[in-house]
């Protein structure tokens, strides 16, 4: 049961903070500044120049990028692997806080699961832009192989973004019809449309309950299998450095890592932008620091067993892929990636006094960038050290490949501020039920071994200050 | 039904490439510039490439082309099911059906599947000049060598006219033909008496990289001291 299905439903009735709490957080949905004009403009118009390179891709073959033989890889699919990994923002993260009845969650999850189904979409996309022939794509379903790991991909993806789209829209209900009573035209026609029919029922309020709380367990599996079934594209093969045991859960560490920053990236920027200060509080960013820690520890743990067995077992073939990544031709992208991921994320987060909202900020924009260097450094190296003893080359990603990568992250950011003005990023919903679930000031703090003691934070502590 | 092979005996083989430019021809694979080969764009179903080490005396070249595997890895990670084996035991490449994803390719530890990054041209000259038993290809999908598929194709019909089964010596690839000094023996593995299956069995014989378990049906033979 989750914590607000304790909660009775004349509670919410109509709270008069609720009033309030609802019109701070619908405003951003219902105005467009200037700033979100300018944009809105520049990011369009990185988008119109990918565009551009596609078209440029489609006339002229993929002899546009700069792959070849043996690296037949690149760009793309690195790209691919990194925005899988970062869905696992959402959806995981969110559903794992809900399961555990983490309260301070709930200024945070809609933010999280927007990510997951938004660059889910990019992670898909990113494998077409790869492809040889995209008209063809369909043959993976009118001629499948299952066989291919890639078919695993495609059946695990598609059953996430089906999961995960339901998991961001049946907690949106109750506030698409706040918006359906405050909006005429078309918004009204659009709310009326999604809201079906509701009316903060009680029963409604117990389905509603109900069916999160049942999302919120089955998706977890989901999002566990899509990154492992993305590592196994690899692993399954027997090409040095890819065929390796430990791929699947290396690459769910990896994905659940490069999520948690990518929520803290957002949220930090979001809180900025349309001044939810009240909202997202520093034990929020203290929180998920904390989170974070925990993943680049596990992270440089997977790291160091991974590369230590290659070593240590010095088989040529792998040896001259894992050489190539510690002191050859990919050492710059290896090492600013330990850094990346591990030494500047490490340092910032283990100390108290520097994990605060800037410290989080400046940790998670790194791991970022070091996730990606990660994604590159199991992509590309592998492929270009051989066990066949043919020509390689230096890959160098052409423009077309740079200029679509920009045009993925413009065309997210893109629709992510859409998202922002059609709902509201915070559940308004669910801060209101935290409100109601709050013990009085008076009383202590969440038993020290409930479930709620998990974030070591008191139930409702935001509501309060709210008041 | 026969199990297809191909023996190159590298004592006989002189590096000359004859087998390079044969297959070129034969089965209209568009020519390369230094510049693109060195790019990673060479087109190629077969090419020489430097080996060093226990597979052989001493370093030198080894025609390096689709090793027709019995348990091919780029089989079993085609999504679309556009690379096969056939039951005569030769690795198959449907084009229409190539998506062009390059799993197979990343899969191949041979690295012997190549891939169209542009649309094949050719000089004009040399366009007349195009095998018409072997379709072109076209930009966006992955090729290899067939064993002269085509070929085999043919040698079946004429079988089947004169009502008999297919056999040894029914039909050669082009590399094989071509190679003028002899290095190169095609044919049944399956038939105990044919010259390729008795070559299969020498002490001398190899198969490139048979330690990865991928069994492959182009066998080489050592170099003797």
């Amino acid at each position: 049961m989750t914590p607000a299905a304790a909660v009775d439903g004349d509670h919410r009735r109509a709270p008069a903070h609720a009033t309030d709490a609802a019109d701070a957080l619908l405003a951003p949905v219902l105005t467009v500044g200037s700033g979100f004009r300018r944009w809105t403009v520049a990011l369009a118009a990185v988008v119109a120049w990918a565009a551009f390179a596609y078209a440029w891709q489609l006339t002229q073959g993929l002899g546009a990028t700069g792959l070849g033989r043996p690296v037949y890889w690149g760009l793309y699919i690195t790209n691919f692997v990194f925005f899988i990994g970062v869905s696992h923002a959402g959806t995981l993260i969110s559903a794992i806080l809900r399961i555990v009845h983490a309260e301070w969650r709930r200024p945070i999850t809609r933010m999280a699961e927007v990510i997951t189904v938004l660059v889910l979409f990019f992670g898909v996309g990113n494998v077409l832009l790869d492809l040889g022939r995209p008209d063809r794509a369909l043959n993976v379903l009118w001629h499948p192989h299952f066989a291919s790991p890639l078919l695993w991909d495609i059946s695990s993806i598609s059953i996430y973004l089906t999961a995960s789209s339901l998991y961001l829209y049946l907690p949106l209900i109750p506030d698409i019809a706040l918006l359906r009573d405050r909006t005429t035209g078309w918004r009204h026609v659009l709310y009326r449309r999604l809201a079906i029919g509701w009316t903060g029922a009680p029963d409604q309020w117990r389905r509603l309950e109900r069916a999160i709380g049942a999302m919120a367990i089955i998706v977890i599996p989901i999002a566990v299998s899509v990154h492992t079934v993305v590592s196994w594209v690899f692993a399954m093969t027997i090409q040095p450095m890819w065929h390796s045991t430990i791929f699947g859960p290396y690459f769910v560490v990896g994905a659940i890592f490069s999520g948690i920053a990518a929520i803290i990236t957002a949220m930090v920027i979001v809180r900025k932008v349309y001044g939810l200060e009240r909202y997202l509080q520093p034990i929020h960013f203290n929180n998920l620091g904390i989170l974070l820690l925990v993943m680049t520890c596990l992270w440089f743990y997977f790291t160091f067993a991974e590369h230590l067995t290659t070593w240590y077992g010095q088989e040529p073939i792998e040896l001259s892929v894992f050489m190539a990544k510690v002191s050859g031709r990919f050492a710059p992208f290896f090492w600013a990636m330990v850094a990346f991921c591990f030494v500047i994320p490490f340092a910032i987060l283990a100390n108290p006094r520097t994990r605060t909202i800037a410290g989080t900020f400046v940790a998670s924009i790194s791991v970022n960038i070091g996730m990606w260097l990660e994604r590159f450094t199991i992509v590309v190296p592998s492929l270009s050290n051989p066990r066949a003893p043919i020509h390689t080359f230096v890959y160098v990603p052409s423009w077309v490949e740079w200029s679509l990568m920009a045009g993925c992250f413009a065309a997210f950011a893109l629709l992510y501020m859409g998202f922002t003005k059609l709902f509201p990023i915070i559940a308004i919903w669910e801060l209101d039920s935290a409100a109601d679930a709050a013990p009085e000031p008076a009383h202590p703090p969440a038993p020290p071994f409930g479930p709620g003691a998990g974030g070591a934070f008191p139930h409702g502590r935001l509501a309060r200050e709210e008041r | 039904m026969p199990r297809w092979g191909l023996v190159i005996d590298l004592d006989r083989c002189t590096g000359c490439q004859a087998c390079v430019v044969a297959c070129k021809h034969e089965n209209n694979v568009p020519l390369s510039t230094p510049a693109a080969a060195a790019a990673g764009r060479l087109m190629t179903w077969i090419q020489l490439v430097s080996v060093e080490g226990p597979a052989r005396g001493r370093p030198g070249a080894m025609p390096l082309m689709c090793q027709q595997c019995d348990r091919p890895p780029c089989v079993d990670v085609c999504p679309t099911g556009a690379t096969y084996l056939n039951p005569e035991g030769i690795v198959g490449q449907i084009y229409a059906r190539c998506i062009g994803c390059r799993y197979c390719t990343n899969a191949c530890p041979y690295a012997v599947k190549v891939f169209n990054w542009s649309t094949p041209a050719w000089p004009e000259s040399m366009v007349p000049m195009a095998n018409p038993d072997v379709s072109l290809r076209p930009k966006g999908i992955v090729e290899k060598c067939t064993f002269c598929h085509h070929r085999l194709i043919a040698a079946r019909e004429r079988a089947r006219a004169a009502g008999r089964e297919l056999a040894d010596g029914d039909y050669v690839p082009a590399c094989a033909q071509t190679c003028p000094a002899d290095a190169m023996v095609f044919g049944d593995l399956d038939d105990p008496h044919s010259e390729a299956a008795a070559l299969a069995r020498s002490p001398r014989a190899f198969r490139w990289m048979e330690e990865l378990g991928t069994r492959p049906k182009v066998i080489y033979l050592r170099e003797g001291e």
